[in-house]
């Protein structure tokens, strides 16, 4: 028994992931008071200058969320959270809107440059991804707005798209996620900050990746942004998302809004890295992530695939779904969920099938090392006139060690005669034997640890855009090893 | 090469090896047999260094150094390869991944550059031409759903790739066909050389009439108790443990 122990201990070691992100930019900032009301709502739309109808918006969600309990379904606990003891608004000073990166705050270009994210467009290679980054409460820059101008392509902060172009922003805004679908959706309709808006075009092709990468920063201070991406019938768009902060000892509230729309013939892949903060191998501080993420595939042969690599944040509650609406339709979920110490993950995804022949696919890969907990948690409907629809779902769950859990939820529900679902799980262990025969053959332990999680993972892996892939790759390693190849 | 003096080795409280002693030159193969249970897996996993298996008396040495103070990649790195009874599967990770990530591990210990995948494709091409295995294998995950011979040939795959100084066979014959056996037999057979030692661990004479061994050693009961050339194995396999070691039956 000595020699499991030994082991046990050497994983729970190398598993005792060194934060690289979790430095702290000193910059100067406004923020609303402290706490949550009408008046916040108001503070935060009026920094805004939004429009009377968006303020009104925002005023009903409040009062819908003011009505309605925390959900405790999911398998994580937390003490409760005192919304009243937190910042909705925080934005780093600055006299004037930037026009040009020229005049963003030298101190918030190098916080992005620490964390690997360029956003001086000479710098990035061929030009392959353009930019939005987020820091608390404001977007800060956008890069490569004019290139993706000439296609068509809008790529803008939120805020910017309710000022340029209402139209598309009140036609779409809460049409996928309603203001009163759920606690933390109601919350963020009500005081979201920022985030990003695309909208292609019909028939465009989108020329580059398009990225956002969130930063919390701030003490104390919730982060509530909101993404709204539209394909036009014909378009194609590929999106990534990026996410840390700072190393400190108290929660934070990460309660964002993703909604999507595809129509006719459109496509949608949105990736997701999300390396939040995931507090210390005690469970203390870390980032609550409770994300409400939704595609509607409203068009005939749309198509959206969410991919995610989740390796942060103390607690994740996030379900990213596709409705499909549209005939033929296609809905796809690929993940790789790790969690390590304290963390809780309940992460799924689901599938809601209403047009003919609509299909879906579901991969997910959960890791669980330390003394965490991983759930898998997953929603297939079929309704009634969903002809023909197929899904297949895959729920792989690896366990490091013998203190952690796994656990896999998955819902189905067929209300049309012709529907298939299949449903496929295992659940396995990082053996020692595979550890020794990787030994054996010279490479060293924490190599090896990340060799077979990789191999585990390979499958969602391999769908991140390239660009992404061999960074997931490497956090994979890194979110297991605690030392940087 | 590797020198074994009066070992003692222990799983779980239990002492399996009760005094060991074996010393392999360089050029040499040696060949211990031994009936079920009488530690010769024991002493595969003491040389290669698996956790849970202590030693508790005596010392093991390879090329001077003093294997006890070495971690299971370090003794890899030195030049020590164990061929498995039983290799192990590694879901999602390709052979071709696992192969260059171990020789680039051996390549960095020796202070040389890591090979990029297009070098080592070609090195590995080279290799599977040489032993008659199917480049099909390299793009399949590390040995999942691999028959018994096409394991033991990933094994012998590994080792032509590696060069090891001494190769361990552990029970490589075990449930293989005469084909992955000879397959097996030519491949540790072709890399013998002066400078390079192999150490044969099997229960049947058979392997042995392929690879031929200098010096024979019969273990039974955690010691060695009769040593002899190749024809000590003919022996055993005319009269059987019991009549050569009554000790042992």
């Amino acid at each position: 028994m000595a020699a499991v122990e030994e082991t046990l201990q050497q994983i729970r070691s190398v598993t005792n992931e060194r934060y690289k992100y979790g430095f702290v930019t000193d910059i100067e900032q406004e923020t609303a008071p402290k706490g949550l009301d009408e008046s916040t709502i108001a503070f935060i739309s009026a920094k805004k200058e939004e429009p009377a109808w968006l303020l009104d918006w925002r005023l009903k969600a409040f009062r819908r969320w003011q009505e309605m309990p925390e959900p405790n379904w999911a398998k994580v606990s937390f003490p409760p959270i005192d919304y009243q003891d937190a910042y909705y608004y925080a934005a780093p000073k600055q006299k004037v809107a930037p026009n040009s990166l020229d005049e963003v705050d030298p101190e918030l270009l190098r916080t992005y440059e620490k964390l690997g994210i360029p956003l001086d467009e000479q710098k990035v290679l061929a030009g392959v991804v353009a930019v939005d980054a987020v820091f608390d409460s404001v977007s800060v820059a956008t890069t490569f707005k004019a290139k993706l101008a000439e296609a068509g392509v809008i790529f803008c902060s939120i805020s910017e798209a309710v000022r340029e172009h209402p139209d598309l922003v009140r036609k779409y805004l809460g049409s996928v996620v309603p203001t009163s679908d759920n606690y933390f959706a109601a919350l963020n309709s009500a005081v979201f900050t920022d985030g990003s808006f695309v909208y292609v075009p019909p028939g465009v092709r989108c020329p580059m990746e398009l990225s956002t990468y969130f930063r919390i920063n701030a003490q104390n201070t919730g982060q509530f942004e909101r993404t709204l991406i539209i394909a036009d019938a014909g378009s194609y768009v590929s999106y990534l998302e990026g996410c840390t902060a700072p190393q400190r000892d108290e929660n934070q509230l990460h309660a964002a809004v993703v909604e999507l729309v595809a129509l006719d013939d459109a496509e949608i892949k949105y990736s997701t890295v999300q390396n939040w903060y995931p507090g210390d191998e005690n469970g203390v501080g870390g980032i609550y992530n409770f994300v409400t993420k939704r595609a509607a595939c409203r068009g005939r042969n749309s198509k959206v695939s969410w991919t995610q690599v989740e390796t942060g944040s103390a607690i994740t509650w996030k379900y990213p779904s596709c409705i499909l609406q549209g005939e033929n339709s296609v809905g796809e979920f690929y993940s790789v969920a790790i969690t390590n110490n304290r963390q809780q993950a309940d992460t799924g995804t689901k599938m809601i099938h209403i047009g003919r022949n609509t299909r879906s696919r579901i991969i997910s890969k959960g890791i669980s090392a330390g003394r965490s907990d991983n759930t898998y948690r997953g929603l297939v409907r079929m309704l009634p006139g969903a002809d023909n629809a197929r899904n297949f779902t895959q729920c792989d769950s690896l366990l490091i060690g013998d203190q952690c859990g796994a656990h896999t939820v998955p819902y189905i529900e067929s209300r049309t005669p012709t529907g298939q679902v299949e449903h496929e799980a295992t659940t396995s262990k990082v053996s020692e034997d595979q550890l020794f025969y990787c030994r054996q053959r010279g490479i060293d332990e924490e190599e090896a640890l990340a060799l077979i999680v990789n191999g585990f993972c390979r499958e969602v892996l391999q769908v991140l855009p390239m660009e992404f892939a061999v960074e997931a790759q490497k956090l994979v390693g890194i979110s297991l090893e605690g030392s940087v190849g | 090469m590797l020198e074994i003096e009066d070992l003692r080795a222990e799983i779980d409280g239990k002492e399996i090896l009760k005094g060991v002693s074996l010393s392999i030159g360089p050029g040499e193969t040696h060949a211990i047999m031994g009936p079920n249970g009488s530690g010769k897996s024991t002493l595969s996993y003491v040389i290669a260094g698996r956790d849970g298996y202590e030693i508790t008396g005596g010392s093991i040495r390879f090329l001077g150094e003093d294997l006890a103070e070495m971690e299971p990649e370090e003794r890899a790195r030195a030049g020590l390869f164990l061929a498995f009874q039983y290799p192990l599967e590694i879901p999602g990770v390709t052979t071709t991944t696992f192969l260059r990530t171990a020789l680039n591990a051996h390549r960095k210990a020796r202070g040389e550059d890591e090979l990029d995948p297009m070098g080592f494709i070609k090195l590995v091409r080279a290799k599977t031409r040489a032993l008659g295995i199917a480049d099909d294998m390299l793009k399949r995950p590390v040995n999942v759903g691999f028959s018994g011979g096409e394991k033991k040939r990933n094994e012998v795959l590994q080792m032509a790739l590696l060069e090891p100084r001494l190769a361990v066979l552990d029970e490589t014959d075990s449930g293989l066909d005469i084909d992955a056996l000879k397959v097996v037999a030519d491949g540790v057979n072709a890399l013998r050389d002066p400078q390079r030692s192999t150490l044969v661990i099997t229960h049947y004479q058979r392997l042995l009439g392929y690879i031929v061994p200098d010096h024979v050693h019969i273990l039974a009961g955690g010691r060695i108790v009769r040593s002899g050339g190749a024809e000590l194995a003919e022996e055993l396999e005319a009269r059987g443990y019991a009549g050569v070691v009554p000790e042992a039956a």
